[in-house]
């Protein structure tokens, strides 16, 4: 079902980071802190304007309530979703509802994380799982790439179709300054990197970063009023079938097969007005996958699709201009930075891989594994 | 032999687990639309009834996906983890054993067997001999 009313009701008027990369000596929290700084400072608002806040960790267990109590807030909205990476972008819709029904004003997402500095290592608070942990798949990455090696043997994918998606991502990351991890990246770099979890090398696998993200959102009837381009929620929708990879319904097929075409319904819009793609790559396997369920080539052919280099800067296919979880940031939990990016390209603020006046931003997160899935349409005040 | 799942009763996770543990490898079925599930569960994921039972599984299975969970040797070296299609049809994540983990692939006719490891029944799969 397709659910119109919603559409640009909403609108990002303020976007910011924190802690980017590694934040030695500074707390999730104090990152988070900077981001929500930064952002307010980019919109305008104080931080007593802020009613509602919507957050996710992987660390707390009311991670929401945290960030109230950090930041000294007193909202009249508190949610705390959890559904891994993918919280943000199904925040975006509670917030858009909370907001259209008047429960607050000014809506914070936001999320931080200091994996790299703070814990030396990845975290997470996922329980064991009973008829998983006895086989000891190495979490997350084992779960991709089952998907990763079914995918091959159905369809003839191929490990350099995977390295293309690392290397794409290396070409937008080396125009990103605060990339992480940026130089050069060949096809042959990627193969040649040590293997964590056949087929995927480390070089298929996202960053370990620290980092925290940031976004102010208001009713699209006061957006107008900030100093900067709102970028409306045009379309949002979720979808979520299992949480353990062996209980993935389909290896080969996620939910974003039905995320994606409800949000690009609410929103009203097909593929060929899409300007920029942020997909959520936690794994070279999961843009791959996600190209497909979205609808921008057919199942199986995601491997040939990007292997003639369209996904690289310049090559026509405007997909994770950050760099994306590969060679931007990846705190653990991505989500948020997708829409930080989709709204900076919105605006015109990218600098040297900044695309030429985009209008519309498709993002799609990724939560879990395979399991929560989310997309979210942006546009600018000329689409609504 | 089958095993009732009862409202009042341990769960099917727990029966199911008693049952390895007595070196009895069963799959839940819902007695309702005849479909058998994994993990097991007390309610249907297909249909919704609560009307579970465990039965002996057959053990035969297709390997659906494989992985080779890379390990340095001095920590016990490389690992297979698979995910193992049962001719009944549930899936499960397990490990076949018998072959080196590079050597496991897809479609792959395996057959369960109950080990103890950590102290605890763990079913594993090998591959089934040719001509068996």
């Amino acid at each position: 079902m397709v659910n119109p009313r919603l559409r640009g009701t909403a609108a990002i008027v303020g976007v910011g980071h924190g802690g980017i990369g590694a934040a030695p000596g500074r707390t999730a929290f104090d990152i988070v802190g900077d981001a929500t700084h930064a952002a307010l400072a980019d919109c305008g608002l104080k931080l007593s304007d802020i009613d509602g806040v919507f957050a996710a960790t992987m660390v707390n267990s009311m991670p929401a309530v945290n960030v109230v109590e950090y930041l000294g807030l007193r909202p009249r909205v508190t949610e705390g979703t959890n559904t891994g990476g993918s919280s943000f972008l199904a925040h975006l819709q509670w917030a858009a509802l909370a907001l259209d029904a008047g429960l607050c004003e000014v809506a914070l997402i936001t999320y931080g994380s200091n994996q790299k500095t703070g814990a030396g290592k990845f975290v997470s608070t996922s329980e064991i799982v009973p008829f998983e942990a006895p086989y000891k798949p190495r979490y997350p990455v084992s779960a991709y790439a089952l998907a990763a090696a079914r995918h091959m043997h159905e369809f003839g994918t191929t490990r350099e179709h995977l390295a293309e998606v690392a290397v794409a991502a290396r070409t937008w990351a080396n125009l990103n300054p605060e990339a992480c991890a940026r130089g050069p990246l060949s096809i042959g770099d990627v193969l040649a990197s040590r293997m964590v979890s056949d087929p995927l090398t480390v070089r298929d696998c996202c960053l370990v970063t620290d980092g925290a993200g940031a976004v102010i959102m208001t009713r699209a009837d006061r957006a107008r009023d900030f100093p900067k381009p709102p970028a409306y929620l045009l379309g949002v929708a979720a979808e979520n079938w299992h949480r353990w990879v062996s209980s993935m319904p389909d290896l080969t097929t996620t939910a974003a097969s039905r995320s994606g075409p409800r949000a690009m319904a609410m929103a009203g819009v097909g593929h060929a007005d899409l300007d920029l793609v942020m997909l959520y790559d936690a794994f070279t396997i999961t843009p791959i996958m996600f190209l497909e369920d979205l609808g921008f080539c057919p199942k199986g052919e995601g491997g040939r699709f990007v292997a003639d280099g369209r996904l690289r800067h310049g090559g026509g296919f405007a997909l994770n201009t950050n760099g994306g979880g590969l060679s931007c940031v990846h705190p653990g939990m991505y989500g948020l930075f997708l829409l930080i990016e989709a709204v900076r390209q919105l605006r015109g603020e990218c600098g040297a891989r900044q695309l030429d006046r985009p209008k519309l931003a498709l993002c799609h997160g990724n939560g879990g594994h395979w399991s929560s899935q989310v997309t979210a349409i942006l546009g600018t005040g000329e689409t609504l | 032999m089958e095993i009732r799942v009862t409202a009042a009763g341990p769960g099917t996770e727990r029966l199911w687990r008693d049952a390895l543990g007595e070196g009895r490898l069963t799959l839940p079925f819902c007695e309702a639309c005849g479909r058998a599930h994994f993990f097991p569960r007390v309610l249907c994921p297909h249909c919704g009834a609560n009307a579970i039972v465990l039965r002996p599984a057959s053990g035969r299975g297709t390997v659906h996906s494989t992985t080779t969970v890379r390990r340095r040797a001095e920590e016990g070296g490389d690992y297979n983890v698979a995910l193992i299609d049962f001719a009944e049809g549930p899936r499960m994540m397990a490990r076949v054993d018998g072959v080196a983990p590079a050597a496991v692939a897809i479609g792959m006719a395996v057959e369960a067997a109950i080990v103890t490891e950590d102290e605890a029944p763990l079913v594993v799969f090998r591959p089934v001999a040719e001509g068996a």
